[in-house]
């Protein structure tokens, strides 16, 4: 019955179409960023102790690109961004009040 | 099925507003079962920093184990196959089904190829002694390191690790497994030409699972194969 009054069911700008070449940037970011760990892989011994922090840091670049980019979070409405981004916030949650257990116990009475 | 009706191309269900509603819903269901996918992988990854800061030495002599060039030839196969996916939608957006099909199959060989490669460093690990928990044979794994002239492994729970190991690319695996059957579905439907600009759910929600498993894996190989 809503559709009685004839308005057009698809509008053009519903879905938005990422052009080709925007892909092929992100893929080629991607890919650099992937040889970027492995060149900080080769010099680790210099890093020291930040050099797992610089693993992450590329794949927490590496994980922004893919979900603005290939899963299209960044033409995502809000609502779905919130219901993804949940899943990280009780991970956080998760992670956060396990470390705290064990490490309270640690210290606490040295004992796990 | 036969309670929807065809709207400028898309079987919309008869419980929905329009086509856009109907799209909407799909899309919400996808990224909560994205949400509950984060949460199942975040467990292991939680309980994997915790055993790591409790054995730091552990965690490193297993990590010795894996090979970071094979890990490495996934990641690049599992980000080019994201690529694909992410073409496969575009070509369908474009109407340009025949391209679509293409990059779909690209993403399936893609998924083959990253199997292929887990399929020997698994059999590798089996052959050496190497099995998840309580199942490793550390007598056969020094045997095989003395062998080589290598030293013997030290930690006496480095089926620990293991079984980290294990679980978490095994699960990532199963997920790779599933994707290739889910874009193989995609792929006939599209062949069938069930897909137009304005109608393509199915693709866009696997291709979110598909994307998912690429970033998984894009956390998995610096946690397993580089940090360790």
């Amino acid at each position: 019955m809503g559709h009685s009054h004839g308005h057009k069911e698809i509008l053009p700008d519903e879905h938005h179409i990422t052009p080709f070449s925007v892909y092929m940037k992100v893929a080629l970011a991607l890919f650099a960023l992937t040889f970027l760990t492995i060149a900080a892989h080769s010099v680790r011994q210099y890093l020291g102790p930040v050099a797992p922090l610089v693993a992450f840091a590329i794949a927490g670049v590496k994980a922004f690109l893919v979900m603005a980019w290939f899963m299209h979070l960044k033409y995502e409405s809000m609502e779905n961004r919130i219901v993804f981004a949940l899943g990280f916030i009780f991970l956080v949650v998760l992670f956060g009040i396990s470390i705290t257990d064990i490490l309270s116990r640690q210290l606490i009475s040295g004992v796990l | 099925m036969s309670t929807s009706k065809m709207i400028n191309g898309v079987p919309v269900q008869e419980h929905f507003k329009n086509a856009h509603h109907q799209f909407d819903t799909a899309k919400m269901g996808i990224w909560l079962f994205m949400a509950t996918e984060i949460l199942m992988f975040g467990g292991l990854f939680v309980g994997y920093a915790i055993f790591h800061m409790m054995y730091p030495e552990m965690f490193a002599e297993g990590a010795r184990f894996l090979d970071w060039k094979l890990g490495f030839v996934n990641t690049l196969v599992l980000i080019f196959s994201s690529l694909t996916m992410a073409l496969g939608i575009h070509f369908i957006q474009m109407n340009q089904i025949k391209k679509a099909v293409w990059a779909l199959a690209i993403t399936i060989v893609c998924g083959a190829i990253f199997m292929v490669i887990k399929y020997f460093e698994y059999t590798h690990k089996f052959h050496m002694g190497i099995f998840p928990g309580n199942l490793l044979d550390i007598a056969k794994l020094n045997e095989h390191l003395t062998a080589q002239g290598l030293d013997t492994v030290k930690s006496t729970n480095l089926g620990m690790y293991f079984g980290f190991y294990f679980c978490m690319s095994g699960l990532h695996g199963i997920h790779v497994i599933i994707g290739m059957g889910l874009i193989t579905w995609c792929l006939i439907r599209a062949v069938r030409g069930d897909f137009n600009p304005n109608y393509y759910t199915a693709v866009e929600g696997v291709g979110i699972f598909w994307h998912i498993v690429d970033l998984v894996w894009i956390f998995l190989f610096p946690l397993l194969y580089l940090v360790g």
